[in-house]
């Protein structure tokens, strides 16, 4: 399940990237709702996948030696 | 007057904030830099984006959208929601478990310990304070022009200052905003500025919305909030609503901007604040909501002001350009609560990277070098507060002498932080980083940021980019952002060294990477 969730951040960096935003058929699209250009719609649209992708990514990525920290760490801290 | 009268009073109500976090406060350091780590998921998430979401956010984005159109938002806030949840993620829940387990509060302490070397922490320490000191700039410019901009006119009775259409001269301006912003940090410490962090987030948020509709309904002008939308954007130019002309080579080269985030020293105090690591997941998950939030009005509005509606001039100064939206459609009083909306985007950066500046001398100078053993917690903190002002004095200087537009001038800023970003990286996942590859690391990063800053004219040439276009055309690789170049160099210099160089000791490593021998 790790691989695919940080398969899932690899594939909204690559959508995030995509070549075809720069096409004359995007770019002369209808603007949704007669307000937003497709563009800002596609870009919101990877702001809420990221959010969905991170969930995902604490549900089942988050590193297991964290307990470690916090048992470990003293209320003030000590510096070696 | 009145905008003015509403910006004293959100002035004055940040102070007495800053009053009661001071009475709350537990008086030793520890709690004045790092709030003795008690900071819970929510009062995290608010202060995490009140420190990243910056001048550049608001004032740079509507300007850059004015100027090149809705891709801005691609290029920079899709991109930070990726990017920042990842360094949250990555990075910072990293360094929080080490941190509290080895007891670090700045990252030269961090880098210090990790690889066992006095010299990184003295390359380090003029360099970062010197990249905080830019990107205060952008806070320090973008807070004058602001204030600027919506008072004009404010003193026309009196005839006073003409030469800024009789409102409040930037430089005034600035030097109110840096002096309240040094008083509630002095009086509250990481308490005071987180709550203020999470306070002004709030306000810049709920008022941004409010601009937002107060500026649709302004240009629409009819009783339908979605047919002011429409007639807003009616009037926009068919190039201000499709991706940027600059291509795809430049619009990948933003994508490494965000990086940055990961070596800011204010984002590292503030990871280091946490209660738990726990606190950490409610910020990486809602983190891109709210850049959408607070980016997609920002830049609409930046678009409609390139419509002949707005009745904007082609030429006005990009920093000038919300404000202008802002006293062009509202009244006087929304005006000014909108002004303390940005204003708080503003300040909620400025006073964790104030308190930053006095947190990294105090442990990194006073303490390591055993200056501490012969002051008390009280005069340790007058020291740092003596170097906080003294840096602030140096960025007000420097405001004056360069004054620029607000997004280029952190795209330089936030382009040295993501050079040292394979540094910090390295040095949580990459056993074999040595302190010369570390060194050779940061060096290169001084060298190419220096080199190409120079080469654009110290910024002046807004378009400039690496390759230059005759090495461009002669090797095939296209003109891309200088921060591509500045993190590839950088990336380069820390790997071969470290692999030439003689890898940290065993202990050093059992420490940093436990049970992975």
């Amino acid at each position: 399940m790790k691989y695919l969730v940080w398969s899932l951040v690899l594939l909204l960096v690559f959508l995030h990237q995509g070549f075809w935003q720069w096409g004359e058929r995007w770019n002369e699209a209808p603007l949704v709702l007669g307000f937003l250009p497709l563009s800002l719609v596609y870009h919101a649209g990877i702001s809420l996948a990221a959010a969905g992708v991170w969930m995902l990514a604490l549900r089942f990525c988050w590193p297991d030696d964290l307990e470690v920290g916090e048992e470990t760490a003293g209320a003030d801290g000590e510096r070696r | 007057m009145t905008q003015l009268g509403i910006i004293v009073a959100y002035l004055a109500l940040l102070l007495v904030l800053g009053v009661v976090a001071s009475r709350l406060s537990r008086g030793t350091s520890r709690d004045y830099m790092l709030a003795s780590h008690s900071i819970g998921p929510v009062l995290l998430l608010m202060s995490l984006f009140g420190t990243t979401m910056t001048a550049f956010a608001l004032v740079g984005s509507t300007g850059q959208a004015f100027r090149a159109g809705v891709g801005v938002y691609g290029m920079l806030a899709s991109a930070s929601g990726i990017i920042h949840s990842a360094c949250f993620f990555l990075i910072g829940v990293k360094l929080w478990a080490i941190g509290r387990r080895c007891g670090h509060m700045t990252q030269i302490q961090f880098f210090r310990d990790r690889l066992q070397s006095d010299a990184v922490g003295l390359l380090l320490f003029p360099i970062l304070v010197l990249l905080v000191v830019s990107y205060l700039l952008l806070g320090v410019v973008a807070s004058g022009a602001v204030v600027s901009s919506v008072t004009a006119g404010a003193f026309e009775s009196q005839g006073w200052f003409a030469g800024y259409d009789h409102g409040v001269p930037p430089q005034v301006a600035s030097a109110v905003v840096c002096i309240v912003v040094m008083i509630y940090v002095f009086l509250g410490g990481m308490r005071g500025t987180a709550w203020a962090n999470a306070f002004q987030t709030c306000v810049f948020m709920v008022l941004g919305v409010l601009t937002f509709v107060t500026i649709a309904n302004g240009l629409g002008g009819t009783d339908s909030f979605f047919e002011n939308l429409k007639i807003a954007t009616s009037g926009v130019s068919e190039a201000k609503l499709s991706m940027p002309k600059s291509g795809p080579a430049i619009f990948f080269s933003f994508l490494l901007i965000p990086l940055s985030v990961a070596m800011f020293p204010h984002v590292f105090q503030h990871w280091l604040t946490a209660r738990s690591a726990k606190a950490f997941r409610l910020p990486i998950v809602v983190h891109p909501i709210f850049i959408m939030i607070v980016w997609l009005p920002c830049v609409l509005i930046g678009v409609w002001a390139s419509s002949p509606a707005a009745g904007l001039a082609a030429d006005i100064p990009l920093n000038d350009v919300l404000a202008a939206m802002v006293q062009q459609f509202a009244g006087p009083v929304l005006a000014g609560l909108l002004t303390a909306g940005i204003l708080a985007a503003i300040m909620s950066s400025l006073d964790s990277q104030f308190l930053c500046l006095g947190t990294m001398f105090t442990e990194d100078i006073v303490a390591h070098y055993g200056f501490k053993d012969r002051l008390d917690d009280r005069r340790t903190i007058q020291l740092a507060r003596l170097f906080v002002v003294s840096m602030v004095v140096l960025t007000y200087v420097l405001s004056l002498l360069l004054p620029g537009a607000v997004f280029h001038l952190g795209l330089w800023s936030f382009s040295g932080f993501t050079g040292l970003f394979p540094l910090v990286f390295a040095a949580i996942y990459w056993r074999r980083l040595t302190a010369a590859g570390a060194m050779a690391s940061i060096v290169v990063t001084v060298c190419s940021w220096l080199t190409l800053f120079a080469r654009s004219r110290w910024g002046e040439n807004k378009r400039y980019g690496f390759p230059e276009e005759a090495l461009s055309e002669s090797i095939g690789i296209p003109t891309m952002l200088p921060v591509v170049t500045i993190f590839v160099a950088s990336s380069v210099a820390l790997i071969v060294v470290s692999l030439l160089t003689r890898p940290p000791s065993e202990e050093t490593l059992e420490r940093y990477f436990p049970g992975k021998s």
